[in-house]
């Protein structure tokens, strides 16, 4: 009777670690329909992202800080190798307590997917995509953004 | 009068920041100027010095990036395979080593010296050389003829995971078809990478 109980603590447990921060692998495909159909948002933000890329990991708060505005939903897409998953991204999710959605984009031959994701890139990671939905436009930066620029862009877009 | 002149200003205004955006790194096509850059073993090192190369295989990489780790390997067998027939592998480190201090030139000497890297590695201090070239992300290729024109650029294959499965060399099949003298058929390709740490300003 104890063991049952304590066994349906664990699950209740472990269940709501796992409804914390999670990570959804996802192909190119997956990510041109929700770029395509996501229009929850006005502004709807794509940051393109690794756990090793250092000046991705900077400019993260100054995204999480636009969901505060009404409005605008940041989704962050990872590049890290899809091995790494449990062993890096999640931990790495959770330890910096990521509030917006995250990716992570299982590919490898990128030569394909770069430019239907936007023509403008060249490839280099932090790259941000910004897609206004009240205008229709795509805004592409290939960069990493310091405190106070990115706010600035999105206002300008709300 | 005065509006003709505007517009005409305006003109040339336009006309010189097309050019301006046309000049910001090279295209398949152009010609790549030569450089003169310290390799780890002390020596300076420019294309002029390979007296017998038939072209030249230029790659911006560095000690941090891991898709430049995941790549070294095949860096290397490019130069094996290809330096005895007139193409060899020069590596450039464009990153800034106060921005990445792994990427230092003395982490450099390191990197060659644990990997053996049979090719030069040479620092791009100034970050002149990548910014002529238009490089963007480590690791970068260009491939370059004898005359310094660019054949190609972009990755050096489809699969930087795991490269037994690349099914596209684009840097082999750009040099068979050069010595071919065929078209060569992917002269530009892009890859994900990790930004060039450019100095702040």
């Amino acid at each position: 009777m104890k063991i049952q109980l304590l066994a349906i603590v664990f699950v209740m447990f472990s269940l709501s670690a796992t409804f914390g921060q999670t990570v959804e692998v996802i192909k190119y495909p997956q990510l041109k329909e929700m770029m395509d159909t996501d229009k929850s948002s006005d502004i709807v933000i794509y940051n393109f992202w690794a756990t090793w890329c250092a000046p991705c990991i900077k400019e993260m708060p100054y995204f999480e800080k636009m969901n505060s505005h009404d409005n605008v939903k940041v989704k962050f897409i990872s590049f890290d190798d899809s091995g790494k998953l449990n062993e890096r991204v999640i931990p790495f999710i959770k330890k910096k307590d990521i509030q917006s959605e995250v990716y992570l984009l299982d590919e490898t031959d990128f030569n394909k997917i770069i430019d239907q994701i936007d023509p403008r890139w060249s490839g280099a990671i932090p790259a941000t995509i910004i897609m206004n939905h009240k205008t229709n436009e795509k805004l592409f930066f290939e960069q990493e953004f310091r405190e106070g620029e990115l706010e600035k862009v999105v206002l300008n877009q709300i | 009068m005065k509006l003709k002149f505007i517009l005409l200003a305006a003109c040339c205004f336009g006309l010189f920041l097309n050019s301006k955006l046309n000049t910001a790194g090279l295209n398949v096509g152009d010609k790549a100027s030569d450089f003169s850059l310290k390799n780890v073993d002390g020596n300076m090192v420019s294309l002029s010095d390979y007296d017998d190369a038939k072209g030249y295989i230029v790659i911006f990489t560095c000690n941090t990036c891991p898709y430049a780790i995941a790549y070294e390997d095949r860096i290397i067998e490019l130069h094996e395979k290809y330096a005895s027939q007139g193409y060899p592998v020069i590596a450039i480190n464009p990153n800034d080593s106060n921005a990445k201090p792994d990427d230092s030139f003395e982490s450099m000497k390191e990197r060659a010296k644990d990997k053996d890297f049979p090719f030069p590695y040479v620092m791009d201090e100034s970050q002149e050389v990548a910014k002529t070239y238009g490089a963007s992300r480590t690791p970068h290729v260009y491939l370059l003829d004898k005359s310094l024109t660019v054949k190609y650029i972009g990755a050096i294959d489809n699969n930087y995971k795991d490269a037994s499965s690349a099914d596209e060399k684009y840097v082999e099949e750009a040099i068979a078809a050069l010595e071919n003298g065929e078209k060569i058929e992917t002269d530009f390709t892009k890859a994900v990478g990790c930004t060039i740490k450019w100095k702040e300003i």
